[in-house]
Protein backbone atom coordinates (compact mmCIF):
# COMPACT_ATOMS: atom_id res chain seq x y z
CA UNK A 1 0.00 0.00 0.00
CA UNK A 2 0.88 3.53 -0.64
CA UNK A 3 1.53 6.25 1.19
CA UNK A 4 -0.48 9.71 -0.48
CA UNK A 5 -0.63 11.91 1.87
CA UNK A 6 1.53 15.22 1.96
CA UNK A 7 0.26 16.60 5.51
CA UNK A 8 -1.28 14.61 8.20
CA UNK A 9 -3.76 16.82 10.46
CA UNK A 10 -6.42 14.84 11.77
CA UNK A 11 -7.27 10.94 10.89
CA UNK A 12 -10.08 11.38 9.50
CA UNK A 13 -8.96 11.40 6.54
CA UNK A 14 -7.21 8.21 6.53
CA UNK A 15 -8.62 4.86 5.88
CA UNK A 16 -7.78 1.81 8.86
CA UNK A 17 -5.40 0.49 6.35
CA UNK A 18 -3.30 3.75 6.75
CA UNK A 19 -3.53 3.47 10.33
CA UNK A 20 -2.38 0.24 10.09
CA UNK A 21 0.65 0.81 7.76
CA UNK A 22 1.76 3.56 10.15
CA UNK A 23 1.36 1.19 13.12
CA UNK A 24 3.20 -1.50 11.19
CA UNK A 25 6.06 0.95 10.28
CA UNK A 26 6.16 1.87 13.61
CA UNK A 27 6.99 -1.87 14.85
CA UNK A 28 10.19 -1.50 12.71
CA UNK A 29 11.29 1.85 14.37
CA UNK A 30 10.80 0.66 18.00
CA UNK A 31 13.77 -2.19 17.27
CA UNK A 32 16.03 0.67 16.60
CA UNK A 33 15.03 2.79 19.93
CA UNK A 34 16.95 -0.23 21.61
CA UNK A 35 20.17 -0.12 19.86
CA UNK A 36 23.17 0.31 21.28
CA UNK A 37 23.38 3.45 18.15
CA UNK A 38 20.25 5.08 18.03
CA UNK A 39 21.04 6.27 14.75
CA UNK A 40 19.61 5.94 11.28
CA UNK A 41 20.84 7.88 7.64
CA UNK A 42 17.91 7.66 6.32
CA UNK A 43 16.54 11.36 6.33
CA UNK A 44 19.94 12.82 5.69
CA UNK A 45 19.92 16.40 4.16
CA UNK A 46 16.44 16.79 5.33
CA UNK A 47 15.60 19.37 7.30
CA UNK A 48 12.37 19.36 9.88
CA UNK A 49 10.75 23.08 11.68
CA UNK A 50 9.49 22.35 14.91
CA UNK A 51 7.09 25.69 15.36
CA UNK A 52 5.34 25.03 18.88
CA UNK A 53 3.41 27.89 19.72
CA UNK A 54 2.02 25.91 23.16
CA UNK A 55 3.81 24.37 25.54
CA UNK A 56 4.81 21.34 25.63
CA UNK A 57 7.20 19.05 26.98
CA UNK A 58 6.82 15.46 25.46
CA UNK A 59 5.81 15.87 22.24
CA UNK A 60 8.21 18.16 21.15
CA UNK A 61 10.79 16.52 22.15
CA UNK A 62 9.32 13.16 20.97
CA UNK A 63 9.31 14.66 17.73
CA UNK A 64 12.51 16.14 17.92
CA UNK A 65 14.04 12.81 19.14
CA UNK A 66 11.91 11.01 16.27
CA UNK A 67 13.24 13.46 13.72
CA UNK A 68 16.92 13.34 14.90
CA UNK A 69 17.07 9.40 15.01
CA UNK A 70 16.19 9.39 11.57
CA UNK A 71 18.97 11.83 10.64
CA UNK A 72 16.89 14.46 9.65
CA UNK A 73 18.20 18.16 10.78
CA UNK A 74 15.78 19.80 13.47
CA UNK A 75 15.27 23.56 13.59
CA UNK A 76 13.48 24.60 16.77
CA UNK A 77 11.64 27.59 16.50
CA UNK A 78 10.89 28.76 19.79
CA UNK A 79 8.05 30.96 20.09
CA UNK A 80 9.78 33.44 22.91
CA UNK A 81 12.68 34.09 21.36
CA UNK A 82 10.83 34.49 17.79
CA UNK A 83 9.61 37.08 15.92
CA UNK A 84 5.90 36.02 16.24
CA UNK A 85 6.66 38.67 19.47
CA UNK A 86 7.02 40.94 17.01
CA UNK A 87 3.92 40.64 15.58
CA UNK A 88 4.70 38.23 12.80
CA UNK A 89 1.85 36.27 11.41
CA UNK A 90 1.87 32.78 11.10
CA UNK A 91 1.31 32.50 7.17
CA UNK A 92 4.47 35.24 7.20
CA UNK A 93 6.65 32.80 9.83
CA UNK A 94 5.53 29.82 7.78
CA UNK A 95 6.71 31.59 4.13
CA UNK A 96 10.24 32.18 6.02
CA UNK A 97 10.71 28.61 6.74
CA UNK A 98 9.60 27.75 3.32
CA UNK A 99 12.09 30.05 1.95
CA UNK A 100 15.08 28.05 3.88
CA UNK A 101 13.63 24.82 1.88
CA UNK A 102 12.54 23.23 4.87
CA UNK A 103 10.66 19.86 3.93
CA UNK A 104 8.38 19.23 6.93
CA UNK A 105 7.16 21.72 9.35
CA UNK A 106 5.72 20.25 12.92
CA UNK A 107 3.41 22.57 14.36
CA UNK A 108 1.32 22.84 17.53
CA UNK A 109 -0.86 26.03 18.16
CA UNK A 110 -3.76 26.76 20.46
CA UNK A 111 -5.89 27.54 17.40
CA UNK A 112 -8.63 24.90 15.97
CA UNK A 113 -7.31 24.61 12.45
CA UNK A 114 -4.05 26.29 12.42
CA UNK A 115 -2.06 23.08 10.90
CA UNK A 116 -4.50 23.03 8.17
CA UNK A 117 -3.85 26.86 7.06
CA UNK A 118 -0.24 25.83 7.11
CA UNK A 119 -0.65 22.84 4.96
CA UNK A 120 -2.62 24.39 2.65
CA UNK A 121 0.31 27.53 2.14
CA UNK A 122 3.44 24.98 2.44
CA UNK A 123 4.98 23.10 -0.62
CA UNK A 124 6.77 21.24 2.46
CA UNK A 125 4.60 18.65 4.70
CA UNK A 126 2.57 19.39 7.65
CA UNK A 127 2.32 17.26 10.90
CA UNK A 128 -0.49 18.73 13.15
CA UNK A 129 1.24 18.44 16.82
CA UNK A 130 -1.87 19.28 18.14
CA UNK A 131 -4.01 22.37 17.41
CA UNK A 132 -6.55 24.05 19.67
CA UNK A 133 -9.55 21.66 20.67
CA UNK A 134 -8.95 20.37 17.45
CA UNK A 135 -7.07 17.60 16.56
CA UNK A 136 -4.31 15.90 18.06
CA UNK A 137 -3.38 12.73 15.50
CA UNK A 138 0.42 11.69 16.95
CA UNK A 139 -1.03 11.30 19.61
CA UNK A 140 -3.75 9.17 18.73
CA UNK A 141 -2.08 7.10 16.77
CA UNK A 142 0.44 6.07 19.50
CA UNK A 143 -2.12 5.32 21.47
CA UNK A 144 -3.48 2.78 19.22
CA UNK A 145 0.07 1.37 19.01
CA UNK A 146 0.32 1.24 22.51
CA UNK A 147 -2.97 -0.98 22.33
CA UNK A 148 -2.12 -2.92 19.36
CA UNK A 149 0.94 -4.00 20.73
CA UNK A 150 -1.01 -5.39 23.29
CA UNK A 151 -3.97 -6.40 21.95
CA UNK A 152 -2.66 -7.56 18.19
CA UNK A 153 -6.53 -6.20 16.79
CA UNK A 154 -8.67 -3.80 17.62
CA UNK A 155 -12.12 -5.60 16.91
CA UNK A 156 -14.44 -6.18 20.01
CA UNK A 157 -12.22 -4.46 22.24
CA UNK A 158 -13.91 -1.84 24.14
CA UNK A 159 -11.96 1.72 25.14
CA UNK A 160 -13.07 4.21 27.60
CA UNK A 161 -12.05 8.00 27.30
CA UNK A 162 -12.79 9.72 30.56
CA UNK A 163 -12.52 13.47 31.55
CA UNK A 164 -12.96 16.66 29.68
CA UNK A 165 -13.44 15.56 26.44
CA UNK A 166 -14.93 19.18 25.23
CA UNK A 167 -11.44 20.46 25.60
CA UNK A 168 -9.57 17.57 24.14
CA UNK A 169 -8.17 17.31 20.92
CA UNK A 170 -6.67 13.61 22.55
CA UNK A 171 -10.41 12.53 22.57
CA UNK A 172 -11.47 13.33 19.32
CA UNK A 173 -8.64 11.86 17.73
CA UNK A 174 -9.16 8.69 19.51
CA UNK A 175 -12.39 8.35 19.05
CA UNK A 176 -12.18 9.01 15.44
CA UNK A 177 -9.42 6.35 14.56
CA UNK A 178 -10.50 3.72 17.08
CA UNK A 179 -13.84 3.68 15.47
CA UNK A 180 -12.41 3.31 12.21
CA UNK A 181 -10.25 0.56 13.18
CA UNK A 182 -13.15 -1.39 14.51
CA UNK A 183 -13.47 -0.62 18.45
CA UNK A 184 -16.42 0.37 20.63
CA UNK A 185 -15.35 3.46 22.10
CA UNK A 186 -17.22 5.21 25.18
CA UNK A 187 -16.43 9.15 25.45
CA UNK A 188 -17.48 9.60 29.30
CA UNK A 189 -17.23 12.87 31.24
CA UNK A 190 -19.51 15.16 33.37
CA UNK A 191 -22.52 16.93 31.24
CA UNK A 192 -20.84 20.63 30.84
CA UNK A 193 -17.46 18.53 29.37
CA UNK A 194 -19.63 16.21 26.96
CA UNK A 195 -21.79 18.54 25.56
CA UNK A 196 -24.35 16.60 23.55
CA UNK A 197 -22.56 17.76 19.94
CA UNK A 198 -20.24 14.98 20.88
CA UNK A 199 -22.62 12.70 19.25
CA UNK A 200 -21.05 13.92 15.52
CA UNK A 201 -17.91 11.42 16.67
CA UNK A 202 -20.27 8.62 15.95
CA UNK A 203 -19.70 6.97 19.40
CA UNK A 204 -21.39 5.97 22.95
CA UNK A 205 -21.42 8.88 25.12
CA UNK A 206 -22.00 8.70 28.73
CA UNK A 207 -22.01 10.34 32.79
CA UNK A 208 -21.45 7.45 34.20
CA UNK A 209 -18.31 6.09 34.51
CA UNK A 210 -19.02 3.19 37.06
CA UNK A 211 -21.66 1.81 34.32
CA UNK A 212 -19.28 1.72 31.84
CA UNK A 213 -16.61 0.09 33.49
CA UNK A 214 -17.77 -4.04 32.68
CA UNK A 215 -15.79 -5.15 30.56
CA UNK A 216 -13.45 -2.04 29.32
CA UNK A 217 -10.42 -3.38 27.95
CA UNK A 218 -9.08 -0.06 28.37
CA UNK A 219 -9.36 3.53 30.20
CA UNK A 220 -7.64 6.59 29.13
CA UNK A 221 -7.89 9.45 31.45
CA UNK A 222 -7.74 13.08 30.04
CA UNK A 223 -5.72 15.52 32.11
CA UNK A 224 -8.22 17.63 33.43
CA UNK A 225 -6.58 21.28 31.92
CA UNK A 226 -6.99 23.18 35.09
CA UNK A 227 -6.09 26.38 32.51
CA UNK A 228 -9.68 26.09 31.27
CA UNK A 229 -11.23 25.74 34.09
CA UNK A 230 -11.57 29.30 35.41
CA UNK A 231 -15.45 29.41 34.03
CA UNK A 232 -16.93 26.72 36.62
CA UNK A 233 -17.64 23.86 34.08
CA UNK A 234 -17.81 21.91 37.42
CA UNK A 235 -18.67 22.27 41.06
CA UNK A 236 -14.78 20.65 42.66
CA UNK A 237 -11.83 19.04 42.18
CA UNK A 238 -12.75 17.10 44.79
CA UNK A 239 -16.74 16.02 43.30
CA UNK A 240 -14.61 15.49 39.68
CA UNK A 241 -12.40 13.50 41.01
CA UNK A 242 -14.64 11.57 43.16
CA UNK A 243 -17.41 10.55 40.12
CA UNK A 244 -14.18 10.82 37.30
CA UNK A 245 -11.08 10.28 38.93
CA UNK A 246 -9.67 6.65 37.66
CA UNK A 247 -8.67 4.37 40.71
CA UNK A 248 -7.28 0.96 41.16
CA UNK A 249 -10.87 0.18 43.09
CA UNK A 250 -12.73 1.37 40.09
CA UNK A 251 -10.30 -0.11 37.71
CA UNK A 252 -10.96 -3.47 39.39
CA UNK A 253 -14.65 -3.23 38.15
CA UNK A 254 -14.00 -3.87 34.75
CA UNK A 255 -13.48 -7.37 35.41
CA UNK A 256 -10.54 -7.73 33.21
CA UNK A 257 -6.60 -6.72 32.67
CA UNK A 258 -7.27 -3.44 31.74
CA UNK A 259 -4.17 -1.30 30.55
CA UNK A 260 -4.51 2.60 31.63
CA UNK A 261 -3.60 5.18 28.85
CA UNK A 262 -2.66 8.78 29.85
CA UNK A 263 -1.70 11.18 27.32
CA UNK A 264 0.68 13.39 29.97
CA UNK A 265 1.23 15.06 31.98
CA UNK A 266 -0.51 13.54 35.08
CA UNK A 267 -2.62 15.52 37.09
CA UNK A 268 -2.14 13.28 40.19
CA UNK A 269 -4.92 12.89 42.54
CA UNK A 270 -7.55 14.32 40.41
CA UNK A 271 -8.36 12.38 37.17
CA UNK A 272 -6.07 9.91 38.33
CA UNK A 273 -4.53 8.24 41.48
CA UNK A 274 -1.09 7.92 42.15
CA UNK A 275 -0.82 4.26 42.83
CA UNK A 276 -3.07 3.50 39.25
CA UNK A 277 -0.75 5.59 37.41
CA UNK A 278 2.81 4.03 38.91
CA UNK A 279 0.88 -0.04 38.57
CA UNK A 280 1.88 -2.54 36.22
CA UNK A 281 -1.93 -1.93 34.66
CA UNK A 282 -0.23 1.18 33.58
CA UNK A 283 1.16 1.52 29.75
CA UNK A 284 1.77 5.37 30.37
CA UNK A 285 5.81 5.53 29.89
CA UNK A 286 4.89 2.66 27.25
CA UNK A 287 3.30 5.24 24.93
CA UNK A 288 6.20 8.30 25.91
CA UNK A 289 8.40 5.62 24.18
CA UNK A 290 5.76 4.58 21.33
CA UNK A 291 5.79 7.87 20.21
CA UNK A 292 8.66 8.47 19.20
CA UNK A 293 8.42 5.22 16.99
CA UNK A 294 5.25 6.19 15.83
CA UNK A 295 6.22 9.66 15.08
CA UNK A 296 9.37 8.01 13.02
CA UNK A 297 7.05 6.28 11.18
CA UNK A 298 4.97 9.36 10.14
CA UNK A 299 7.91 11.23 9.57
CA UNK A 300 9.38 8.30 7.29
CA UNK A 301 6.40 7.95 5.25
CA UNK A 302 5.54 11.66 4.50
CA UNK A 303 9.34 12.80 3.97
CA UNK A 304 10.84 9.35 3.29
CA UNK A 305 10.27 8.78 -0.16
CA UNK A 306 10.01 10.92 -3.12
CA UNK A 307 10.18 14.20 -2.44
CA UNK A 308 6.51 15.89 -1.67
CA UNK A 309 4.30 16.16 -4.34
CA UNK A 310 1.37 18.77 -4.17
CA UNK A 311 -2.13 17.27 -4.33
CA UNK B 1 5.01 -3.25 -13.26
CA UNK B 2 4.72 -4.76 -16.91
CA UNK B 3 4.61 -8.67 -17.65
CA UNK B 4 7.99 -10.07 -18.34
CA UNK B 5 8.48 -13.38 -20.10
CA UNK B 6 10.27 -15.56 -18.53
CA UNK B 7 13.20 -16.93 -20.99
CA UNK B 8 14.41 -19.84 -19.37
CA UNK B 9 14.88 -21.39 -16.22
CA UNK B 10 18.28 -21.51 -14.42
CA UNK B 11 17.66 -23.52 -11.42
CA UNK B 12 14.82 -25.95 -10.24
CA UNK B 13 14.55 -27.21 -6.99
CA UNK B 14 17.06 -29.61 -6.87
CA UNK B 15 19.52 -27.13 -7.85
CA UNK B 16 18.54 -24.52 -5.48
CA UNK B 17 19.24 -27.69 -2.77
CA UNK B 18 22.72 -28.60 -4.32
CA UNK B 19 23.57 -25.05 -4.18
CA UNK B 20 22.73 -24.10 -0.19
CA UNK B 21 24.00 -27.72 0.43
CA UNK B 22 27.55 -26.66 -1.11
CA UNK B 23 27.54 -23.02 0.84
CA UNK B 24 26.74 -24.36 3.70
CA UNK B 25 29.69 -26.90 3.57
CA UNK B 26 31.79 -23.98 2.44
CA UNK B 27 30.79 -21.70 5.27
CA UNK B 28 31.71 -24.27 8.02
CA UNK B 29 34.86 -25.23 5.93
CA UNK B 30 36.46 -21.75 5.52
CA UNK B 31 35.31 -20.64 8.79
CA UNK B 32 37.16 -24.17 10.20
CA UNK B 33 34.45 -24.66 12.23
CA UNK B 34 30.96 -22.71 13.39
CA UNK B 35 32.37 -21.15 16.30
CA UNK B 36 31.80 -17.21 16.05
CA UNK B 37 28.92 -17.49 13.14
CA UNK B 38 26.28 -16.12 12.98
CA UNK B 39 23.52 -15.75 9.78
CA UNK B 40 22.07 -12.48 9.16
CA UNK B 41 19.00 -12.79 6.02
CA UNK B 42 18.56 -9.58 4.20
CA UNK B 43 14.76 -9.45 3.68
CA UNK B 44 12.84 -10.56 1.66
CA UNK B 45 14.24 -14.12 -0.10
CA UNK B 46 17.62 -13.92 2.20
CA UNK B 47 15.74 -14.82 5.00
CA UNK B 48 14.60 -18.43 3.90
CA UNK B 49 18.22 -18.79 2.37
CA UNK B 50 19.79 -18.32 5.66
CA UNK B 51 16.85 -20.15 7.39
CA UNK B 52 18.30 -23.35 5.03
CA UNK B 53 21.77 -22.61 5.67
CA UNK B 54 20.91 -23.23 9.76
CA UNK B 55 19.46 -25.99 8.78
CA UNK B 56 21.83 -27.64 6.69
CA UNK B 57 24.58 -26.65 9.21
CA UNK B 58 22.67 -28.04 12.09
CA UNK B 59 22.61 -31.53 10.17
CA UNK B 60 25.85 -32.01 9.68
CA UNK B 61 27.34 -29.79 12.03
CA UNK B 62 24.92 -30.65 14.84
CA UNK B 63 25.03 -26.52 15.77
CA UNK B 64 22.22 -24.23 15.52
CA UNK B 65 23.91 -20.89 13.98
CA UNK B 66 22.07 -17.70 15.49
CA UNK B 67 19.51 -16.49 13.02
CA UNK B 68 18.98 -12.83 12.32
CA UNK B 69 16.55 -10.65 9.88
CA UNK B 70 17.74 -7.35 8.23
CA UNK B 71 15.12 -4.79 6.69
CA UNK B 72 17.90 -2.32 4.67
CA UNK B 73 14.77 -0.25 3.43
CA UNK B 74 15.85 2.99 5.80
CA UNK B 75 19.86 2.57 4.58
CA UNK B 76 18.83 2.34 1.18
CA UNK B 77 20.79 4.78 -0.82
CA UNK B 78 17.91 5.53 -3.53
CA UNK B 79 14.78 6.09 -1.38
CA UNK B 80 14.33 9.94 -2.89
CA UNK B 81 14.52 8.38 -6.47
CA UNK B 82 11.86 5.47 -6.50
CA UNK B 83 8.76 5.74 -7.46
CA UNK B 84 6.48 3.76 -4.93
CA UNK B 85 7.79 4.20 -1.51
CA UNK B 86 8.93 1.16 0.44
CA UNK B 87 7.06 -0.27 3.23
CA UNK B 88 9.71 -0.88 6.13
CA UNK B 89 10.21 -4.11 7.83
CA UNK B 90 11.38 -5.01 11.14
CA UNK B 91 14.79 -5.98 11.79
CA UNK B 92 14.91 -8.87 14.27
CA UNK B 93 18.79 -9.27 15.31
CA UNK B 94 17.80 -10.79 18.72
CA UNK B 95 21.63 -11.35 19.86
CA UNK B 96 25.09 -9.21 19.78
CA UNK B 97 26.99 -8.97 16.77
CA UNK B 98 29.90 -8.10 18.64
CA UNK B 99 33.20 -9.81 17.72
CA UNK B 100 30.99 -12.14 15.61
CA UNK B 101 31.10 -13.64 11.92
CA UNK B 102 28.48 -12.51 10.17
CA UNK B 103 27.25 -14.62 7.48
CA UNK B 104 25.35 -12.13 5.25
CA UNK B 105 22.68 -13.86 3.13
CA UNK B 106 20.56 -12.47 -0.12
CA UNK B 107 19.45 -13.94 -2.90
CA UNK B 108 20.88 -12.34 -5.54
CA UNK B 109 23.68 -9.39 -5.95
CA UNK B 110 23.97 -7.43 -8.61
CA UNK B 111 24.31 -3.50 -8.33
CA UNK B 112 25.86 -4.50 -4.92
CA UNK B 113 23.67 -1.33 -3.28
CA UNK B 114 21.44 -3.60 -1.37
CA UNK B 115 24.93 -4.99 0.35
CA UNK B 116 25.94 -1.56 1.13
CA UNK B 117 23.12 -0.61 2.95
CA UNK B 118 23.19 -3.90 4.69
CA UNK B 119 27.01 -3.62 5.32
CA UNK B 120 25.84 -0.09 6.88
CA UNK B 121 22.89 -1.33 8.67
CA UNK B 122 24.99 -4.51 10.41
CA UNK B 123 27.47 -2.08 11.42
CA UNK B 124 24.74 0.06 13.15
CA UNK B 125 24.07 -3.10 15.45
CA UNK B 126 27.62 -3.34 16.47
CA UNK B 127 31.06 -4.26 15.17
CA UNK B 128 31.53 -7.65 13.88
CA UNK B 129 34.46 -9.25 13.76
CA UNK B 130 34.31 -10.26 9.65
CA UNK B 131 30.99 -9.90 7.65
CA UNK B 132 31.28 -12.50 4.53
CA UNK B 133 28.83 -12.75 1.70
CA UNK B 134 26.39 -15.94 0.32
CA UNK B 135 24.14 -15.30 -2.32
CA UNK B 136 21.88 -17.75 -4.28
CA UNK B 137 22.72 -16.04 -7.54
CA UNK B 138 25.67 -13.47 -8.91
CA UNK B 139 24.40 -12.03 -12.07
CA UNK B 140 27.34 -9.07 -12.29
CA UNK B 141 26.97 -5.45 -13.24
CA UNK B 142 28.32 -3.94 -9.65
CA UNK B 143 28.01 -0.36 -9.33
CA UNK B 144 30.50 -0.97 -6.02
CA UNK B 145 33.16 -2.77 -5.09
CA UNK B 146 31.58 -5.74 -3.30
CA UNK B 147 32.08 -9.23 -3.97
CA UNK B 148 30.31 -12.59 -2.42
CA UNK B 149 32.16 -15.05 -0.62
CA UNK B 150 29.98 -17.78 -1.57
CA UNK B 151 27.91 -18.13 -4.79
CA UNK B 152 25.41 -20.85 -6.31
CA UNK B 153 25.93 -19.95 -9.45
CA UNK B 154 27.41 -16.75 -11.26
CA UNK B 155 24.93 -16.30 -13.92
CA UNK B 156 26.08 -13.38 -16.88
CA UNK B 157 22.94 -11.30 -17.62
CA UNK B 158 22.04 -8.17 -19.31
CA UNK B 159 20.81 -5.49 -17.31
CA UNK B 160 17.81 -5.55 -19.96
CA UNK B 161 17.28 -9.10 -18.12
CA UNK B 162 15.43 -10.19 -14.40
CA UNK B 163 16.04 -12.77 -12.25
CA UNK B 164 13.39 -13.80 -10.39
CA UNK B 165 14.23 -16.38 -7.57
CA UNK B 166 10.67 -18.23 -6.35
CA UNK B 167 11.70 -20.02 -2.77
CA UNK B 168 8.37 -22.02 -1.73
CA UNK B 169 8.90 -20.26 1.88
CA UNK B 170 7.39 -17.15 0.04
CA UNK B 171 6.45 -17.88 -3.54
CA UNK B 172 4.13 -20.69 -4.77
CA UNK B 173 7.07 -22.19 -5.93
CA UNK B 174 10.90 -23.41 -6.15
CA UNK B 175 13.17 -22.06 -8.86
CA UNK B 176 14.72 -19.60 -10.36
CA UNK B 177 13.97 -17.87 -13.88
CA UNK B 178 15.81 -15.29 -16.20
CA UNK B 179 12.85 -13.37 -16.92
CA UNK B 180 13.34 -10.60 -20.15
Amino acid sequence: MRWRHKDLLDLDNLSAQEIELVLQSALSMKEVLFRPIKKLPTLRGKSIALMFYENSTRTRTSFETAAKILGADVTNFSVAQSSVNKGESLLDTAKTLQAMNIDLVIIRHACSGASEFLAKQLKAGVINGGDGQHAHPTQALLDFFTMKERWGEFKGKKVLIVGDILHSRVAHSNALGLKKLGAEVVLIGPPTLLPPEMSYLGVKTSYDLDSELPGADAVMALRLQLERQQSGLFPSLREYNRLYGLTREKIAKTGKDTIILHPGPLNRGVEISSDLADSVQSVIEEQVTNGVAVRMALIYLLIGGTSNVMA
Amino acid sequence: MTKRIPKHKIMDADGIRRAINRISHEIVEKNKGTENLVLIGIRTRGVPLAERIQARILDFENVKLPLGLLDITLYRDDLSMIDVQPVIHETKVPFSIEGKTVILVDDVLYTGRTVRAALDALIDLGRPQKIQLAVLIDRGHRELPIRADYVGKNIPTSSREIISVCLSEIDNSEEVLLLE
